[in-house]
């Protein structure tokens, strides 16, 4: 019986330990305290023209990119090999994260104090990661030359209040991929970035185009939300007002225009594939290549699918961005921001200045097919090439302004929880556009309401 | 007549055993199929599953661009270590939560069940911080740790039911020719519990092996990526996936937990406890 007991209790014993680590986990989750507290923030900024002299011993920075193509991890790595050679007491190791999962990561890793001093993101989570101290403001670090060279309306995506979270780099806009052959064999006249077309010359040409075997375009609507609202500025939709402050969503005329001739087009005119409403637009790929669809209004990016998916035989063409009232486009951009947490502020930001010069961002736009924010970069000739559309991406530019949704706190949960589910039942027609109206301002701002608080 | 029908049944039985092994294979088959196409075939419309023009540069992309090898490496060392923990630590914690009953005992097996209810995502946070605090933060041996932990609670159960189904009349026959309780457990016990280890082994193997959560959070360094960290740098921004290289380090990657498959499948073998007793 003895023996039965120490046993029992050995084993038992042991099994708890092992499991108590698990459940010790929970008990320390407010220690995170003393490790995590923002150091980089208070930083000096220094004089932001000057460049920091190299520090005497060797440092190291980390950097994660999320550079997942080819031509962008290659362009990513010759950057930061070119920069270690040049400077060998600020060497940078390259760290590769992924689209999918970074949030989930950088959230952690902010919490834990292990974040990348220099890490690449985008426009729209920085104003969470602002305010919860995670991330530098540049304002006192960057140099003149780097701000007159980016856009002013990328300074936007990234500047809230006064303080800069980051430094963009990218961006993508919405233009219209065509069938060259079909198009030409209807005798359509292409549009040009002088002359491009309207909404309704858009309409009338998808409805000529339309046979019995053929839509004249297709709408990839799976996930609509982003496209949606930053296509409407074409009529200047907000669809919230007061978006930096206390968001309430709205919807009116300006909002119900491109949803409207959209849904038209899809079961009015039936000049539209209703497959779409499923599809991402490299789903609506294949069916592209087989001519099924004529006409496929997508994102820039979607330039390097063609040039590696479509057939030998397949000839495409770019058409430049619809105009509604005007041709101005809501964007977000790619950014690269440093850490709060960084030891290093001053070489973090020196960095990121030599990584996105005019030169560097030739490549890494040549590389993720998007368009570079620096201006002297988008008049270098490899991104002009009117062969890969090049030429009609940069020319929309001029036309990209920050995405108003950008700005309002809770836009994610409105968009999870009441937006994406409200245009999918739109555009598969379960619903009106009054209802559709409805229900995001409705339901919406009852989601908005709370980040109100 | 019967003998007629007897084989219209057989080979009723062998025609749906080949079914059931298109359906299991065909994910399998498509990988292989996808991994050997050009970018332009895997765009076609009518998927074909014999490429037409076969090509091996998916595989050249995708260990040029990722470190497969090391990741397959890194891979293996812990879902192997953190199987054989976890079989080594539940062996005997099973043994007495199924053969003896103390408040001890009962008090593990609530906690076992209360550890299953918690998602993992709750406590990922904390986990990250003790492993950083101890040192563990980055390592294989802060992952193993949790992987070990992770597997346990279905492990132990797993191994409980099996050593409970082992008749303790077998135990106290030993006993009665002189066996001491060690020499009963590692002749007669052990034996017969060999199943129950290798499913409890497979399992942990496995749940290591494809896990991705943990390793994302608690691995930093490239040099100890797991295979799923490396899997998921070929899908970009937007889902959008570069699926020939996807496809073909995926295919890589199976390849290891199929040959340890192969082989430990042996000694899955049920029944063995067939008339040990009289009941």
């Amino acid at each position: 019986m003895t023996i039965k007991r120490r046993w029992s209790t050995v084993a038992a014993g042991l099994t708890g330990i092992a499991l108590l680590l698990t459940a010790c986990g929970g008990d320390d989750s407010d220690d995170s305290d003393s490790s995590t507290e923002s150091n980089g923030a208070e930083g000096s900024g220094g004089d932001a023209a000057e460049e920091p002299a190299e520090p005497e011993e060797p440092i190291t920075l980390e950097f994660q990119t999320l550079a997942w193509q080819t031509a962008s991890m290659e362009a990513n790595e010759e950057i930061v090999d070119a920069w270690n050679d040049e400077h060998p007491n600020i060497q940078v190791d390259l760290l590769q994260g992924d689209w999918n999962n970074v949030n989930d990561q950088l959230l952690t890793a902010f919490e834990g104090g292990t974040a990348p001093d220099v890490f690449h993101y985008e426009s729209t989570v920085l104003q969470e990661f602002g305010d919860r101290g995670n991330v530098l403001d540049l304002s006192g670090y960057l140099s003149d030359e780097i701000r007159s060279d980016i856009r002013e309306g990328a300074w936007d995506t990234v500047t809230y209040d006064d303080a800069v979270y980051g430094v963009p780099f990218l961006q993508e806009s919405q233009v219209v991929f065509a069938n060259a052959t079909i198009l030409e064999d209807a005798g359509i006249e292409l549009p040009t970035v002088d002359d491009p077309w309207t909404w309704d010359e858009f309409t009338e040409v998808a409805a000529e185009l339309t046979t019995d075997d053929r839509y004249g375009a297709v709408y990839p609507l799976k996930s609509p939300t982003n496209r949606i609202l930053n296509l409407s500025r074409n009529y200047g939709a907000e669809f919230f007002e007061d978006p930096s402050g206390e968001a309430t969503a709205v919807f009116g005329d300006a909002e119900a225009e491109v949803l409207g001739r959209i849904h038209d087009m899809i079961y009015t005119d039936e000049s539209a594939s209703p497959d779409g409403l499923g599809m991402s637009s490299t789903d609506a790929l294949p069916a592209f290549f087989d001519g099924q669809y004529a006409m496929l209004p997508g994102a820039i990016w979607l330039r390097q699918q063609l040039m590696e998916q479509a057939p030998d035989d397949f000839e495409w063409v770019t058409l430049p961005a619809l105009e509604g009232d005007s041709q101005q486009q809501g964007a977000v951009s790619q950014t690269l921001s440093v850490s709060a947490d960084t030891e290093y502020p001053e070489y973090a930001v020196q960095f990121i200045e030599y990584f996105l010069n005019a030169e560097n961002q030739v490549k890494l736009a040549a590389g993720d097919w998007l368009l570079p924010t620096s201006q002297e970069a988008a008049e270098a000739p490899e991104l002009n090439d009117p062969e890969t559309g090049w030429d009609v991406a940069v020319a929309t530019a001029d036309v990209l302004e920050i995405a108003p949704f950008q700005l309002v706190k809770g836009f994610e949960e409105w968009k999870a929880k009441v937006s994406e589910p409200s245009l999918q039942q739109f555009f598969a027609d379960e619903i009106s556009l009054d209802e559709l109206g409805a229900k995001l301002t409705g339901e919406g701002n009852d989601v908005l309401e709370r980040y109100r608080r | 007549m019967e003998r007629t029908t007897s084989s219209a049944v057989t080979g009723l039985k062998y025609l749906a055993l080949c079914a059931y092994l298109v359906f299991l294979a065909f994910p399998l088959l498509w990988l292989l199929s996808t991994a050997l196409k050009t970018p332009q075939e895997i765009a076609q419309i009518n998927p074909t599953i014999i490429p037409n023009d076969i090509t091996f540069a998916n595989f050249r992309a995708a260990f040029d661009e990722q470190p497969i090898a090391r990741s397959l490496v890194n891979t293996a060392f812990v879902a192997s270590v953190s199987a054989t923990l976890t079989v080594l630590l539940s062996i005997p914690a099973a043994y007495v939560m199924a053969r003896y009953r103390s408040v001890v005992s009962r008090a593990v097996i609530v906690w076992v069940l209360l550890s299953q209810i918690f998602p993992w995502v709750l406590v990922i946070i904390p986990l990250f911080l003790l492993l950083r605090d101890a040192g563990l933060y980055d390592s294989r041996l802060g992952l193993i740790i949790v992987y070990v932990v992770w597997s346990m609670p279905f492990a132990l159960w797993m191994l409980r039911s099996y050593v409970a189904s082992i008749p303790y009349e077998l135990e106290e026959a030993a006993a009665m020719d002189g066996a001491t309780k060690v020499r009963a457990l590692r002749s007669v016990v052990a034996p017969l519990l060999a199943p129950g280890v290798v499913a409890a082994g497979l399992f942990a193997f496995v749940s290591a092996w494809n896990e991705f959560l943990f390793a994302l959070v608690l691995i930093r360094d490239p040099d100890l990526q797991t295979i799923s960290l490396t899997l998921v740098k070929f899908i970009g921004a937007e889902g959008v996936a570069r699926l020939g290289p996807l496809a073909a380090a995926s295919l890589v990657a199976t390849i290891p937990s199929l040959i340890f498959f192969a082989f430990m499948q042996r000694r899955l073998t049920g029944g063995l406890l067939g008339g040990a007793v009289k009941s």
